[in-house]
């Protein structure tokens, strides 16, 4: 499926249900496909950094930076993969394993204390000092049982986030 | 046109500015501030911190369906023409639309303007000394073309509440979905309305003839543009013979199903506002203007091409409401006209959200997590 044109072909739906592991219904795939083409204003298969920016709730997210990195040249079919964490049909190690790649943000399957720091700064912004950041990182991780210098893999997230009710589902509106 | 006089007379006195409606996102907010339980437990301390799923599911939730591109979406009838009998009917009917319709409207058009020129121009030029009489005149004659314009569409309009009438102090707003808005409330009373600017024959047309009724224009790329247009605004008002004022206060076209919200300038002129709610009915036509889709000129002709554009126009009577708020006035318009209101302002088609909204999610995290630090 190279450029996005109006129409969806039922082979089509398939080969992309096929690729996120059935994570959405078929009705759902074609929800998406519209939601995409919506959003990819200029057509090009792709949906640019700025075309992402102009839906104003995502703008507003603090982890929106974080996420245009890993949305960057999406095609459809990834598209709806990376929204895959997202559906109840998925496994909690699904959604887990999306986190861990969203802290991970050199992809060399190690989450260090630094990428840790780097989420929280997202999220906290400028309402709170960098030194009382890193304070609150190293207590809470010596609290875990971790030090500053531990390099965290994606076993450790699962067992730290494996035992928590993580909600993280949206629901695709289906016309 | 016909005129019922049925508008609910509303006494209002000034009301307290109810809360701000606040986002979504605030209140998902609070869900996430729950997540951030006491927990004693160190590993417990470290699942709090490191589980952002609450902010993921914000921003997916908004890549998936947004309220904002809602509110600008062509959202197209149901088919009607889907079996063996009606497709037929259909394509019989597309012909009568573009072969008999079209051609007989463009003729009255036709006729309308030249009407309309042989009579504006040479009022415009002999009877320069005779201002009042002049405008009264030109008045008529916009109303008039107006008229010719409406009938191009086999517009249906139904007028409710209250015609507007030429007052000091005094400005009306309504919501907005097309250009057309104008040219449909212009049919009932000459309004002096403000306009962006716009390139092309439409803005031709706003430097010579529209400038006759009293209209200001303004650009949304400048900035200083702002306080001129402001004083402007605030000279309109005050002038006896000047015509209403009407004002969009959305600042954008939306599709008639959503309001966004208004802005504050025409609120803050000093005087009593009164809305006017404008309704189309899609059946025959959907008359949102889609300005990212497509020219004025394409949507022209794609309303000329249609059987007909039926709307309600409701004005209300309003007793002892001097000062309108904003959000009171969006509220008024929404329920009368039966449109869903959604937090964002229009201009955000144009521009970034302002961080302030980022930075109120920022600041509640970051209270938790001093918090946190401060337990120790």
């Amino acid at each position: 499926m190279g450029n996005t044109s109006s129409m969806l072909t039922q082979y089509d739906i398939e080969e992309v249900q096929e690729h996120c592991k059935h994570a959405f219904s078929q009705q759902e795939i074609v929800s998406l496909y519209q939601r995409f083409c919506q959003l990819d204003r200029n057509g090009g298969g792709f949906i640019l950094t700025d075309e992402f920016l102009t839906v104003p709730e995502f703008a507003v997210n603090p982890l929106s930076q974080r996420l245009l990195r890993m949305l960057n040249s999406l095609n459809f079919k990834e598209f709806v993969a990376f929204l895959s964490a997202f559906s109840p049909r998925v496994p909690l190690q699904q959604k887990i394993e999306f986190i861990f790649k969203l802290y991970d943000s050199d992809n060399n399957g190690k989450v260090t204390f630094h990428d840790m720091l780097d989420v929280l700064r997202d999220l906290t912004g400028q309402f709170i000092s960098e030194q009382q950041r890193e304070q609150v990182l190293t207590r809470v991780l010596e609290e875990a049982g971790y030090t500053k210098d531990s390099m965290l893999v994606l076993s450790d997230f699962v067992k730290i986030l494996g035992s928590s009710d993580l909600k993280m589902e949206v629901e695709v509106p289906v016309d | 046109m016909s005129w019922t006089c049925i508008a609910p007379t509303l006494k209002i006195t000034t009301r307290p500015d109810p809360p701000s409606t606040s986002l979504t996102a605030s209140s998902a907010c609070n869900s996430s501030s729950l997540h951030f339980r006491r927990s004693r437990f160190g590993l417990g301390a470290f699942r709090d911190l490191l589980d952002i799923s609450p902010t993921l599911t914000e921003a997916a939730g908004a890549i998936v369906d947004d309220s904002f591109t809602r509110c600008f979406k062509s959202i197209p009838p149901e088919f009607w023409n889907w079996n063996i009998y009606l497709f037929p009917l259909w394509c019989f009917g597309v012909l009568v639309r573009h072969l008999i319709l079209f051609p007989a409207r463009v003729l009255i058009l036709t006729i309308g303007w030249i009407i309309f020129l042989s009579s504006f121009i040479p009022v415009h030029l002999l009877l320069k000394g005779h201002d009042t009489l002049r405008r009264k005149l030109e008045r008529l004659l916009v109303e008039l073309i107006c008229c010719f314009f409406v009938a191009s569409w086999s517009g249906v309009v139904n007028y409710h509440g209250p015609r507007p009438s030429i007052r000091p102090k005094q400005v009306y707003v309504a919501n907005h979905t097309s250009m057309i808005d104008f040219i449909v409330l212009q049919q009932m009373t000459a309004f002096a309305v403000i306009m962006q600017k716009h390139p092309g024959w439409v803005g031709f047309l706003q430097s010579t003839i529209l400038e006759s009724v009293g209209c200001i224009w303004f650009n949304r790329t400048e900035a200083k543009d702002r306080e001129i247009v402001a004083r402007k605004l605030r000279d309109h008002v005050q002038g006896a013979d000047n015509n209403p004022l009407l004002i969009f206060p959305e600042g954008t076209c939306v599709n008639n199903h959503y309001t966004v919200m208004f802005k504050k300038g025409a609120f803050e002129l000093g005087c009593m506002v009164c809305p006017i709610a404008i309704k189309y009915n899609k059946i025959f036509a959907d008359a949102f203007w889609n300005s990212r889709k497509q020219s004025f000129t394409m949507h022209l002709l794609q309303l000329t091409t249609s059987w007909a554009v039926v709307c309600d126009v409701i004005c209300f009577c309003i007793d002892n409401l001097i000062y309108g708020l904003s959000t009171w006035v969006r509220d008024m318009i929404s329920i009368r006209a039966g449109l869903k209101k959604v937090p964002w302002d229009g201009y955000l088609k144009y521009s970034c959200p302002s961080p302030k909204h980022r930075e109120r999610k920022q600041r509640s995290f970051a209270e938790w997590v001093l918090r946190r630090l401060e337990e120790k």
